[in-house]
């Protein structure tokens, strides 16, 4: 990375059983801009070996918005990932 | 975070309907879901619900405002966090309409749209001392957790 790229610094959250699978329920990271929820999962999977028993494709929420792997990411966003819900 | 929908204390149920019924509703519609003592064979001795807290209530306020525009309804819900033992009440959805046919929509609705969509999440521990994730998506509906101890996240 040069002095000169822009980068975006989020942080991730995981919820439920997806904090047991990673170890820590929080975490920051910073990628080269642009970037997309894709690509905070793939620097995840490589950060945290439990991480890469994450669904491909996990319910992934942006500031509490629920978002596709696809969506741009700003700086100072919040992402959290899911687990197929299981209420009531 | 100001609580509306989600609460740690027991639920409240004659409050619920308190909150919903007047002079021009007629029918009141209530649902109790309870913790049950068995989950795919296997005995359950306590539960623990947790939640994304700012989402989850998000999507309560959103559930409520569709059932209440729908079926000309008022609605009232709460859903549990936490530790709860067999029998309590971990939700209750309360629903009053002019006439009972909207009432009982508008309470079916709710329900199943909170299951479907409010992020909630369920631990079960069984009298032989396991303790899984229920995954309705999963094989046999749970995944074994590795973490035996109690895990409330207050988020």
């Amino acid at each position: 990375m040069t002095e000169t790229a822009v980068t975006v610094t989020l942080t991730v959250q995981f919820l439920a059983r997806y904090a047991e699978l990673v170890g820590t329920d929080s975490t920051e990271v910073t990628l080269r801009a642009p970037a997309t929820v894709g690509h905070v999962l793939g620097l995840l999977r490589g950060r945290f070996p439990g991480a890469r028993q994450l669904p491909d494709r996990p319910l992934c929420a942006l500031n509490l918005a629920q978002v596709d792997l696809g969506t741009e990411i700003s700086a100072g966003d919040v992402l959290a990932l899911l687990p197929p819900v299981a209420g009531g | 975070m100001n609580l509306r929908y989600l609460t740690e204390r027991p639920i409240d149920i004659e409050l619920l309907i308190e909150r919903v019924e007047s002079e021009t509703r007629g029918g009141v519609a209530v649902f109790l879901g309870t913790v049950r003592n068995h989950h795919g064979g296997r005995d359950v001795e306590r539960l623990e619900y947790s939640a994304y807290g700012p989402m989850a209530e998000a999507e309560c306020a959103r559930i409520s405002a569709e059932a209440e525009r729908t079926w000309g309804a008022a609605v009232a819900l709460e859903h549990r966090i936490g530790a709860l033992g067999i029998g309590e009440v971990s939700v209750a959805v309360a629903a009053a309409a002019p006439h009972r046919d909207e009432a009982f929509s508008a309470c079916r609705y709710v329900i199943d749209e909170m299951k479907r969509r409010v992020p909630i999440w369920k631990r079960e521990f069984y009298a032989d001392g396991s303790v899984a994730w229920v995954d309705p998506t999963a094989p046999g509906g749970i995944h074994f957790s590795t973490e035996p101890t109690s895990l409330i996240d207050d988020r």
